[in-house]
């Protein structure tokens, strides 16, 4: 059975729609994050999820009981979840062993079961030795990893987590993306992650849902989202991608500068305008001709930039147009001006709408 | 797992319920039941009784040609816009280039200056004037009789009993308010903006006319109007000044519509262009302040470097000691001295020193130590129940917890345009008469100030509220905390601070509120700025100058125990006015 099931939820503001027509099923012990751009709805649906907020329409279920819907909400406080928030929410009048075990204590937990418990998931997160600290004390770092266990420590139902690593630095924020999902193998908690940060979701997540505007684009696990994007929009939100435009006509799909046969191109035998995404990375570039079964265009290299783990290159096909992006090894160098050969293989093309 | 499973019982998952109406509104409707009687209930009978025939209660308009009939009536009402406008005007030469001054410049003695203009601002406007009696009295004042000393005159020219006398005396205990907003808004100027009119060529004293005076502009304009509106709705100081100099103020005009018998129904209808005036003056101070163009003063200041005044800093050092001579040290010598004299126009000798003045007060006069006990009492009461109230109000406001919040917050504030002496009329009207009857009691007197002081309290409170951050709350709710567990240990921990400011902005002043006092205490409800108030008609300077000294003296360790919790300006931030 199903964990937690939203089905078709939407929540209007007057004529706004913030989220419409959102339905999800996550399955015990489940990664799943929402993913998008800054107002696509997905805290608002977390929000929703958690009771802090009645949905206009549709409902949520957990466990098979309806705990939301557009006729009243179960308060958060029964729901058995806990949250992690993106200012962290610890509370500055408690050290971390209080701030931690208030969960337990609302519980109504013993004294020393509390300590019991409080112990065990501080030295999980590699906090016991600052439990009597306060948190103006803390670093950015510690106070995350105190949200994390307080919000565990109480073995909650499902565990939501709104943007929680947007107010850390890049370095320390790597390093939680994996913690985060350490704790999840650890201890099975269902989990609703949100985030703006597609590289946090695909570390984290067992599925993605790609939000735009309210509506759900993509839900699907974090390769399928970057092999296979359905849309314009989650190709271009996932990763980096060129959009190459094709005429199809008489089995053949005319881009600009290259063409492959329709029957090697996903979804091209209608014909007329086609849209794909064609990865940087997907395109070899070499000085030879290829004689494997790729497309191999002649073409020159634009301009370059040297990244370290990368070189990226714009690479116009002769007789096209605009350049195409093209990720290959930082061994591989081409100067400006050099002419290569483009290396494309049709099933790398997605098409997408 | 490495931990247990659940050894707590599971939180029953209740059944989805209709959460559109539940107890909220109960909160709602006794939050307003108790809004309607301190603050609608007071005016709406204010109105009425002004139209209301005395003992019959019948419709008419005989009161207000009752109140406008006279001369001597309508003139009084344009002395105090007189007086208003003039108090205004020095309190802004008092206060601008100081607050300049304290908030840009290298000035010496900035600390100095900040801690006399709270001195100023802790001293009731009454105090001032007896000090100012003793001290610029005709013939007796000291300024005067220094001056016959110094060139052998006959006569000094000081003469406190006129109207310039008032308007000083007025002006130099409502100035801190322009410095208040002043400096607030001068903080706010980034060195940035000055730097650029510098590179363009212009130099510091340019640059201050053009740049910085303008863009405090709206905030001195905003300070100027509390200090008229204060200077009109005052009692105090022109009761003991004006009256001897034999011109009437419209607060003082009130005073004998109230006398034997009581007039209220004429009082009242007087009372209205009083309101009238402070309503719309209130809001123009709104609209300035809220002005669009003065990016600057709602934006972050960026980084701020003090004006070398170079020579000018002494000038400038002189000027503020000039002030602070006028308001603290002049005033303050002489409230000591005539404290502990037998005679104060004895002057400083050693045989005319004694301690009988206090002695009387505290344990002798039948009602004077009763009187700063109740003082203290109604001040305590109003402020804890004014600060709960507004605390609640502004936090369903804040978190939207029942529709029409906002109306709640508006009730709160509203009372911020009823001068004190018209809102005492109001409670007369509404509360004196059966069934109620409470003319006299310690409860009126603590309703008055409750309801005088909520705007103080709501400002703090919802100042304070808006700085949580509401996940510190949810974080309690999702954790399975009801809103009275976040409510209790966690806003409650994190705003104690914040609720004993706001306590003693409202604590301090309401010990000292004589406008409303006045006409609401009865025998055995006498506040100590009664008291006060009535030693000054028997011209008992020397005791009560020793019970002006007492009040100031116990507010001593409020004042410090505010200075230790809240840091040393807070009396002097925007949020105490």
């Amino acid at each position: 059975m199903s964990k937690l099931v939203l089905k078709n939820v939407a929540k209007r503001y007057g004529a706004f729609e913030a989220v419409s027509d959102f339905s999800l099923e996550l399955a015990k012990g489940e990664f799943v994050s929402l993913l998008g751009p800054s107002g696509c709805g997905k805290t608002t649906t977390l929000r929703m999820i958690a009771g802090f907020m009645p949905p206009s329409a549709g409902s949520i279920e957990m466990d098979g009981k309806q705990i939301s819907s557009a006729s009243g909400v179960v308060p958060p406080e029964h729901r058995r979840m806990s949250m992690i928030f993106q200012s962290y929410a610890i509370w500055p009048n408690m050290t971390v062993g209080e701030n931690v075990g208030f969960g337990l204590q609302i519980r109504k937990l013993s004294r020393a079961e509390i300590d019991r418990r409080v112990d065990k998931i501080l030295d999980v997160v590699q906090m016991r030795n600052l439990k009597g600290r306060y948190p103006a004390e803390l670093s950015g770092g510690q106070q995350q990893r105190v949200a994390l266990a307080r919000a565990i420590v109480v073995e909650p139902e499902v565990l939501l987590l709104d943007e929680p690593l947007s107010n850390l630095d890049a370095n320390l924020r790597e390093e939680m993306r994996f913690e985060i999902r350490r704790l999840h193998d650890e201890f099975k908690i269902t989990t609703v992650y949100v985030t703006h940060d597609q590289s946090e979701a695909m570390v984290t997540s067992d599925r993605i849902v790609v939000m735009n505007k309210g509506k759900i684009e993509q839900i699907d696990a974090p390769h399928v989202l970057y092999g296979r994007p359905r849309s314009r929009f989650v190709a271009g939100f996932i990763g980096r991608t060129n959009f190459v435009e094709g005429m199809g006509q008489g089995g053949e799909v005319r881009f600009d500068g290259f063409s492959a046969a329709a029957s090697s191109l996903e979804g091209a035998s209608g014909g007329g305008k086609l849209l794909y995404s064609l990865r940087p990375q997907a395109i070899g570039l070499s000085t030879q001709r290829g004689n494997g079964p790729d497309l191999s265009v002649e073409a020159e290299i634009v301009d370059r930039s040297y990244l370290g783990e990368y070189w990226d290159y714009q690479v116009r096909p002769l007789g096209g147009s605009k350049p195409l992006r093209v990720s290959t090894a930082p061994t591989a160098v081409f100067e400006v001006g050099s002419r290569v050969w483009l290396e494309i293989a049709p099933s790398a093309m997605v098409r997408v709408e | 797992m490495s931990i247990a499973a659940p050894a707590f019982d599971p939180v029953p998952v209740r059944p989805v319920r209709a959460s559109r109406f539940d107890s909220s509104w109960l909160l709602w409707i006794a939050i307003i039941a108790v809004l309607l009687f301190l603050v609608v209930s007071p005016f709406v009978y204010l109105v009425i009784t002004s139209f209301q025939a005395e003992r019959t209660g019948d419709f008419t308009l005989s009161n207000y040609a009752t109140a406008y009939g006279r001369a001597r009536y309508v003139d009084a009402l344009f002395n105090s816009l007189k007086l208003g406008a003039a108090s205004a005007a020095l309190a802004g030469l008092f206060a601008v280039p100081l607050a300049w001054a304290v908030a840009r410049t290298n000035m010496p003695g900035r600390g100095l200056t900040r801690m006399l203009v709270l001195a100023t601002f802790i001293t009731p406007p009454y105090t001032g004037a007896v000090a100012w009696i003793l001290l610029a009295g005709p013939n007796a004042g000291w300024l005067n009789r220094f001056y016959m000393m110094a060139t052998g005159a006959e006569a000094g020219p000081f003469n406190i009993y006129s109207f310039t006398g008032l308007a000083v005396v007025i002006a130099l205990y409502s100035f801190p308010y322009i410095f208040i907003f002043t400096t607030a808004a001068l903080e706010l100027v980034s060195s940035e903006m000055e730097d650029a009119a510098n590179i363009l060529g212009a130099g510091p004293w340019r640059t201050m006319r053009k740049v910085t005076l303008p863009l405090a502009l709206p905030a001195i304009l905003g300070g100027l109007i509390i200090c008229f509106l204060e200077a009109i709705a005052l009692f105090g100081s022109p009761a003991m000044i004006a009256i001897p100099a034999r011109f009437n103020v419209v607060t003082t005009q009130l005073f004998q519509f109230f006398g034997n018998p009581v007039r209220v129904e004429v009082a009242a209808a007087y009372a209205m262009p009083l309101l009238g005036v402070t309503i719309l003056l209130v809001l123009v101070q709104r609209l300035i302040v809220r002005r669009k163009g003065f990016v600057a003063l709602t934006g972050k200041g960026g980084e701020r470097r003090p004006i070398l005044l170079g020579r000018w800093r002494w000038v400038m050092f002189g000027y503020a000691m000039f002030v602070a001579a006028l308001a603290v040290f002049l005033p303050y010598i002489f409230l000591v001295q005539s404290a502990f004299a037998k005679a104060w126009g004895r002057g400083f000798l050693l045989d005319n020193i004694t301690f009988a003045n206090f002695r009387f007060i505290l344990f002798e006069h039948a009602t004077a130590a009763q009187s700063v006990i109740n003082s203290f009492v109604y001040a305590g009461i109003s402020a804890t129940v004014a600060v709960f109230l507004t605390l609640g109000v502004a936090y369903i406001v804040a978190r939207r917890l029942i529709p029409f919040g906002g109306v709640l917050g508006f009730l709160c504030v509203a009372p911020f345009v009823i001068p004190g002496v018209v809102l005492a009329i109001g409670f007369y009207a509404a509360y004196a008469p059966p069934p109620l009857a409470l003319y006299g009691t310690a409860l009126i007197m603590i309703l008055a100030f409750t309801t005088r002081f909520l705007p103080v309290g709501y400002v703090n409170a919802s100042a304070a509220i808006n700085s949580l951050n509401p996940e510190m709350e949810e974080a309690v709710r999702v954790l399975g905390g009801s809103r009275m567990t976040a409510l209790r240990r966690v806003v409650a921990p994190l705003l104690k601070r914040n609720l004993l400011g706001a306590w003693l902005l409202i604590f301090i002043p309401a010990t000292r509120e004589l406008s409303a006092a006045i006409f609401l205490y009865g025998p055995n409800t006498k506040v100590a700025s009664v008291m006060i108030f009535d030693m000054s008609e028997e011209g008992n300077f020397e005791r009560l100058a020793a019970l002006a000294l007492v009040l100031q003296v116990l507010t001593l360790p409020l004042l410090y125990l505010g200075q230790r919790a809240l840091g040393r300006d807070f009396m002097l931030r925007r949020n105490a006015t």
